[in-house]
């Protein structure tokens, strides 16, 4: 991460601290269309986005505490397809409740054309984002460098604030 | 009907964003400058979403068209 040529082209800087299936989509997203467009990305994960970096992304998602989210089948007809179905909260605290939630998310993302995590973060990769994980949770967190795929950098609070302050665009997810 | 010579075509039916700018860039870069690239894309956030990387990117949108759905965009490589 080093200082910005001023002549040089625009920089995001994300931070990505959610690691649940949904809310890892928005950073790898944003980094792949800015460095689509030519930009220089930074994404700074933290706390739970940490666990977006390791070999395997084993991200899952709860309707549980989360009534926004729409529990719909990604299968049968287009009627059925569209109810969204009426789960109690109860029910979403059965075991296997969260495993089958996140399989059914990502054959919907998967039938609707959106690629998979793992691919975002491969073009991430692809289009020179920087993934920087944050040093201080993964001394909390216990993960080492060698828990993560090998283009991660290790940073701290200051490394990421250096590259935010002279980026265009600094967002937190 | 369409007269712009075509050196290059990627067709990203299906696919929702960010996917069809990640391809055309990868696409594009293969391109010498002043090459065509034509993309095909089916997603309905394509027409803006392509405006914002040509403005970006500095490559031209030559020409684009929607047929029931599916857009087609005809880009120049500029730089």
């Amino acid at each position: 991460m080093v200082q910005a040529n001023p002549e040089g082209p625009k920089r995001l800087a994300l931070i990505a601290s959610k690691g649940t299936l949904d809310w890892a989509y928005p950073p790898f997203i944003l980094a792949t269309a800015a460095g689509a467009m030519g930009w220089e990305v930074g994404v700074f994960f933290t706390f739970y986005g940490l666990t977006l970096l390791k070999e395997d992304i084993e991200a899952a998602v709860t309707p549980l505490g989360n009534p926004a989210m729409p529990m719909k089948m990604p299968f049968g007809p287009d009627g059925f397809q569209n109810i969204d179905w009426p789960i109690p909260q109860a029910a979403m605290s059965i075991p296997g409740f969260n495993s089958m939630a996140t399989s059914l998310m990502k054959q919907t993302f998967k039938n609707k054309g959106v690629a998979a995590v793992s691919d975002l973060r491969d073009m991430a990769v692809d289009l020179g984002v920087s993934l920087i994980g944050c040093q201080m949770t993964m001394d909390v967190f216990g993960f080492s460098k060698e828990n993560f795929i090998d283009e991660v950098e290790v940073g701290g609070a200051a490394t990421f604030l250096e590259f935010a302050a002279d980026s265009d665009i600094q967002l937190f997810v | 009907m369409n007269t712009v010579q075509v050196d290059r075509e990627v067709d990203c039916s299906g696919m929702l964003c960010p996917m069809p700018i990640v391809l055309t860039t990868k696409a594009i870069k293969e391109l010498e400058i002043g090459q065509v690239l034509k993309i095909i894309a089916t997603d309905a956030g394509a027409p803006p979403d392509m405006a914002a990387w040509s403005r970006q990117t500095g490559h031209e949108i030559v020409e684009t068209n929607e047929n029931d759905g599916v857009y087609t965009f005809y880009l120049r490589r500029s730089n």
